[in-house]
């Protein structure tokens, strides 16, 4: 189980410069995630790199087991 | 490398289309393998899909090597297209239709067919 804040501290650290950040528990069980990011970083970049860089950021809680299901919505600055 | 891996590998350099998910297409175990699935129906595309939870041993090694932590993962021509948030949104795009066009041609089958690992 991992809550919201926990979720939000690494997305923070990993895109200090995000222009907006949000992690919403989907269920209320502290394992289903959505995640929201828009982050100039994402500029020019394909979806499947974008959300790599979202996985990196939480490779620990994804890897502990404590994230059970993650929905990812990235998007750069320009859009 | 092992055996297994080696499987893995080869069904997602050989197959038009290649997902790995939760169940199989007739049975689906899991919401998001069932949100990738429509939405690679509703593009016309075959695919080839192979159920990672008979062995906890087919998820590791598929996320090895493709670097990618979740279920499900589509592969198009050997390459990693995402998980099933990508997916729909790419089909939402048009953008998916548009890779399966380049990458198999717009005169493509759109078999739904199961692979077994042994």
């Amino acid at each position: 189980m991992a809550a919201t804040d926990t979720l939000e501290t690494l997305l923070r650290a990993a895109f200090p410069d995000a222009s907006e950040l949000a992690v919403e528990d989907r269920t209320g069980g502290g394992d289903h995630f959505q995640v929201t990011l828009a982050s100039d970083r994402f500029d020019g970049l394909p979806l499947v790199q974008q959300h790599r860089l979202v996985y990196d950021a939480l490779s620990e809680p994804l890897a502990d087991g404590s994230i059970h299901e993650l929905r990812i919505k990235t998007r750069g600055s320009a859009t | 490398m092992s055996e297994l891996r080696d499987q893995i590998q080869q069904i997602i350099s050989t197959e038009p289309v290649a997902v790995f998910m939760k169940g199989t297409p007739q049975l689906i175990m899991c919401g998001n393998s069932d949100r990738a699935l429509r939405a690679l129906a509703d593009a016309g595309a075959p695919v080839t899909a192979v159920d990672v939870l008979p062995d906890p041993q087919i998820r590791q090694e598929l996320s090895a090597l493709s670097g990618w932590p979740t279920i499900p993962q589509v592969f198009i021509k050997g390459e990693l297209v995402g998980g099933a948030d990508i997916v729909e949104e790419l089909h939402a795009s048009g953008e998916l239709r548009q890779r399966l066009d380049e990458a198999l041609g717009a005169e493509r089958g759109a078999d739904v067919k199961t692979a077994v690992l042994a």
